[in-house]
């Protein structure tokens, strides 16, 4: 596994393919990324001119600072969010040439989600919340996928239980459940260990690089846990609305 | 696959308890209104059946020709029972005397309803009879019999033909509509007629077809006959028949309308108020499965479906109990009311549905729109709000589905804008003072110097009113609305019962002798003392016929309602008094003075000036036997018909008609132990006529309390919608208080301070809700009483006191019973339980 600290400090603007030689499409690639929000004179830029190219499989963890944008490239790389100016194209598809409904629809095909304060609806219990991408997607044996991957993630025996009557770490395992269970290429997660103690949340970091490896998934991992982000192939830090590799 | 995860996600939040107050007031919506409408339609039914009895049959087509031959075969085609009568006025006589009576001969099967007493020898009691007389017989009434000088078994001459007296009339299932008529009754079997030569071409002949049958049948043929009514031909039901039953019955009817309306008013607040933590939940599932991939279309298909799902079980369910409480409130109305019981009617069903979805698809449409635009970041940073939908288009659906609505159950446009101009009256009155309240409240706070824990507390309620601004307006426009319906319909219930028991006290009139000759004025009005009427009235009446308005002939055929048709071509009783009577009302000019008697001036009665378009001023010419007066309209007044008493269309000075025939009549109580005295009086004077209307009166009262108790039910939907409406309301906003409270317990409050500042919030919008609610529900009751239901209007403070300590103390009470039980749970539980 290659190490983000075995990498020199090289800005990944001008060598976001130092690593990995290979022709095939990018898993995600950005280019000349820019986000700002409000109107001149009280305009903020949070990302300015930014690339990234990620390659299938890779891990790459974005990390940074409280407000450094980290949320908002994620949000723009998943194309939840449209950037300001530049392009974020998955497995080759142009997000900005795509409708709203079409980015969804790449979205429910190639990605998975783990969020920071877990997402899970609370009106549904473990096993529906990890059915819901799977049924969005009309997959026929949703029940039997979310059933086999929550006993996965050893929450096999709390399947009928709502979200509140989860620990937050659980309700984390089933929000890793869910997105692990529709087998996405790509899988976002955001602090996923940011409101969970210690212990727990070295826990689901095992469990959520564990399933990554065995299911060979491209990672975006936002984080500010420099431990964590290590733990990745590549580490890149958000300053100053730009990507840098990390030390 | 998305029909299924629609019903599945519902099915998800009907589980957690989501959707819970959101159904409950849909279908407490849908039951009031199937329960009331269902009811009201059986009330309509059984009042008709229970008219019956007076007119002879359910229904009554009344023409001035003979029935077409299609209304039989209609009256036929859905199975009803029918049977026809001719009306004509004929001298009767025997030997050298002579008598003008008032003809009726009967065909086979009549009375359909009720039943004839009639006594059938000299020293008999009137027995029961449900037949017609045999053929070649006559009964007749007591006058005819004191006119003619004859007995039971003597011969009468009746046209071309002869026949033999078999019985004395003495009540008769038919006389409803006209009980006052002039002439005696003569009862024959109508295959008698012939031989008497006395229908011909041009006779003035009234011909009736009575129909009876299920109710629900009856309503069909009138429904269907009603389109194919030719000129000079009518519909007659009790409901015509008897203006003080038709008058209860409208005022019942409305009220149990205003109380179904108020009900459905009350659920839709308690939906909206519900709605909002629902419509938030939506938008950030909304969120997530946008994150997941889910495509706007399929977002808005899955909300539309579970709208769908969610308006059907509501609608079904709701109509299913308002079936079973229909039931409970014609078992409450009395027993009677289930012998005319009709087959279901599905009217109030598909209302009920229509409703349902109306309501849930104005309320859920907006936020299912918005929807598709929801900012999929806001799974990512909660700082991307939701696209708020601008107000107007946000409430602007339910608005026009409530005011659509209004107008189907007011049945007047009027009445409809009188609502919607008062909810949103209420909702700008609320709006307005919960908001200057809470800047006040604000001010006071930020003003205070007294630290103290306990003011401390209170100051942070203060300032929840100010941080949740738009919620706190919300709830208070709800409550209000709460109270303020409740309260006017308690207010408009005391009146209306006030006014049904003093219009129908148990010494109202329950006897009526007419053919009072002038000279027997004075020994009546003695009988009265003797049997204890205090001050005994006796009234003139003269027959009249109306010639010309403005020296304009009145031809009948040139209005084009057939009842202004009607009052045109019959004759009045018209009357003269120096004083108004105490129940009537003057509306337009004035009542003559003392010295105005003998001139020819005329006080009118305000509905028929309506139908022969009569005006303050206007010059009525009336024929009185044989030569005419011209009288000038002074005056327009209101009669209480509901009373029972003695009530003239046209009202003279005294003296005025001094020199025409009058005769007489007197209304009065006669208790149940005294019919020996009036019989003595008759037979002292046999040309008096009496009508005894006790059974009527009975009747009346007995539909009255019957109307009373199924009000007092209705009632009872609003008092339960109103609960819900709390309940929502407090629902609403429990998320983000219990956090808040769970927060301060973190920072160290106690569980005083936290009650504290809750109550402290909620008497403050409780006290708003209290002032606006007893603001709106007097200026509206007060609209009511005297513009819609005609009832004396009176301000009632002990009500108004009431209401006002009542949601002072409520509201707050019930927001301590909902955060409670959260009180005690550690406040991490609480936070990760949030």
């Amino acid at each position: 596994m290659l190490l983000s600290n075995e990498h020199s400090p090289i800005n990944v603007n001008q060598l976001s393919t130092h690593h990995h030689t290979t022709t095939s499409t990018p898993a995600i690639l950005a280019t000349n990324l820019c986000k700002s929000v409000g109107e001149e004179p009280n305009k903020i830029s949070i990302l300015s001119d930014l690339q990234l190219k990620v390659v299938d499989g890779e891990s790459v963890a974005i990390v940074g600072s409280s407000g450094s944008g980290k949320s908002t490239l994620l949000g723009l790389l998943a194309g939840l969010d449209q950037p300001s100016s530049g392009s974020v194209s998955v497995k080759g598809a142009e997000f900005s040439a795509l409708d709203e409904d079409a980015r969804a629809a790449i979205r429910g095909k190639n990605m998975g989600f783990v969020f920071q304060s877990f997402q899970l609806l609370p009106t549904m219990t473990a096993l529906e919340n990890v059915m819901l991408p799977m049924q969005l997607a009309n997959q026929a044996n949703a029940k039997q996928v979310a059933l086999a991957t929550l006993e996965k993630v050893g929450l096999g025996a709390r399947i009928s239980h709502y979200p509140k009557q989860l620990s937050g770490g659980e309700q984390q395992r089933v929000a890793i459940a869910r997105a692990f269970a529709s087998q996405p290429a790509i899988l976002f997660a955001d602090e996923p260990t940011g409101n969970l103690d210690l212990a727990t949340g070295e826990r689901i970091i095992e469990l959520l690089f564990d399933l990554n490896h065995a299911a060979g998934t491209t990672l975006i991992l936002v984080t500010h846990d420099m431990k964590l982000a290590k733990r990745c192939q590549r580490s890149l830090t958000l300053n100053n609305g730009q990507l840098s590799e990390s030390l | 696959m998305m029909v299924k995860l629609a019903w599945q996600q519902l099915f998800s939040q009907w589980k957690s308890g989501d959707l819970r107050v959101m159904l409950l007031a849909l279908v407490l919506a849908v039951t009031s209104i199937t329960a009331v409408n269902f009811f009201i339609n059986r009330i309509a039914l059984h009042l008709n059946a229970q008219g019956g009895l007076l007119l002879g049959g359910d229904l009554v087509v009344i023409s001035d020709h003979a029935i077409p031959q299609s209304y039989y075969q209609l009256a036929q085609q859905y199975g009803l029972q029918s049977t026809t009568t001719l009306e004509f006025p004929s001298m009767v006589i025997q030997g050298d005397r002579n008598q003008l009576a008032e003809i009726k001969a009967l065909s086979d099967g009549f009375p359909l309803r009720g039943d004839f007493g009639v006594q059938l020898s000299n020293n008999q009691l009137p027995a029961s009879v449900q037949t017609t007389p045999n053929k070649g017989e006559v009964w007749i009434e007591p006058r005819l019999v004191n006119a003619l000088k004859v007995a039971i078994g003597d011969d009468i001459e009746l046209g071309a033909a002869r026949f033999k007296i078999a019985g004395i009339l003495a009540r008769e299932p038919s006389r409803g509509g006209d009980m006052f008529s002039f002439a005696p009754r003569l009862m024959m079997h109508a295959d008698d007629i012939a031989a008497t030569q006395l229908v011909q071409f041009g006779s003035r002949v009234k011909y009736q077809l009575l129909v009876a049958g299920t109710a629900d049948k009856v309503t069909q043929f009138s429904h269907d006959l009603t389109a194919k009514l030719q000129r000079g031909e009518r519909i007659e039901d009790v409901k015509t028949a008897r203006p003080e039953i038709k008058s209860a019955l409208d005022k019942a009817e409305t009220f149990l309308s205003l109380s179904a309306f108020a009900s459905v008013m009350l659920s839709i607040v308690a939906m909206l108020l519900a709605s909002i933590p629902f419509i938030a939940r939506c938008t950030d599932t909304a969120a997530l499965m946008r994150c997941f991939g889910a495509s706007k279309a399929n977002i808005q298909k899955l909300m539309l479906l579970q709208s769908a799902f969610l308006a059907l079980i509501g609608g079904l369910l709701g109509c299913l109990l308002g079936y079973i409480l229909q039931y409970g409130l014609a078992y409450i109305a009395g027993r009677l009311f289930l012998e005319a019981l009709p087959a279901p009617d599905l009217t109030p069903i598909f209302m009920g549905l229509t409703l349902a979805f109306a309501i849930l698809f104005s309320i859920m449409l907006p936020h299912i729109q918005a929807l598709k635009n929801v900012p999929i970041m806001r799974i990512l940073r909660h700082d991307f709000a939701e696209q708020s939908v601008s107000v107007w288009l946000k409430y602007a659906p339910i608005v026009i589905v409530v005011v659509l609505f209004m107008f189907v159950l007011a049945k007047t446009l009027q009445l409809a804008l009188v609502f919607l101009a008062g909810t949103l009256g209420i909702c700008l009155v609320a709006g307005l003072l919960a908001y200057g309240l809470a800047k006040m409240l604000k001010k006071i706070s930020q003003q205070a110097t007294d630290y103290s824990n306990q003011h401390y507390a209170i100051s942070l309620g203060f300032a929840n009113l100010n941080r949740r601004l738009g919620l706190s307006i919300a709830q208070i426009i709800g409550f209000s609305l709460g109270a303020m319906v409740l309260m006017l319909l308690m207010m408009i219930k005391t009146d209306l019962m006030q006014s049904w028991q003093a219009s129908l006290p148990v010494d109202a009139p329950n006897r009526f002798i007419i053919n009072i000759q002038p000279d027997q004025v004075a020994s009546t009005k003695t009988f009265l003392q003797e049997i204890g009427v205090a001050a005994p009235q006796v009234f003139p009446m003269i027959r009249g016929r109306l010639m010309a308005i403005n020296n304009q002939a009145v031809a009948p055929d040139s209005f084009k309602d057939e009842r202004a048709k009607r009052l045109a071509s019959r004759e009045f009783n018209l009357s003269s008094a120096a004083q108004m009577q105490t129940d009537n009302k003057l509306l337009q000019g004035r009542w003559w003075q003392p010295n105005e008697a003998g001139k020819p001036l005329l006080s009118l009665e305000e509905d028929i000036a309506v139908a022969l378009n009569i005006k303050l001023g206007d010059a009525l010419t009336y024929d009185i036997a044989g030569s005419q007066i011209t009288l000038t309209v002074t005056s327009i007044r209101k009669v209480e018909w509901d009373s029972m008493r003695a009530n003239f269309f046209a009202v003279t000075p005294v003296d005025t008609l001094k020199n025409y025939p009058t005769s007489y009549m007197t209304a009065f109580y006669l208790p149940k132990n005294q019919d020996n005295a009036l019989n003595q009086l008759v037979q002292k004077f046999p040309n008096f006529t009496v009508i005894d209307v006790a059974n009527l009166m009975n009747q009346v009262r007995d539909i009255m309390n019957k109307l009373a108790l199924a009000i007092g039910f209705v009632f009872m939907f609003c008092l339960v919608a109103g609960l819900v409406v709390l309940y929502a309301a407090l629902i609403a906003t429990l998320d983000a208080r219990l956090q808040e409270s769970a927060l301060l317990r973190v920072l160290g409050a106690s569980r005083a301070q936290t009650t504290i500042a809750t109550l402290t919030e909620f008497a403050s919008i409780g006290m708003v809700a209290a002032t606006v609610a007893i603001i709106m529900a007097t200026g509206l009751s007060y609209y009511l009483s005297t513009f819609v239901l005609d009832i004396p209007y009176q301000f009632n403070i002990s009500l108004a006191l009431g209401v006002f300590l009542l949601t002072f103390i409520l509201i707050p009470f019930a927001a301590w019973l909902v955060i409670r039980r959260y009180l005690n749970i550690p406040p991490k539980q609480l936070l990760n339980s949030i």
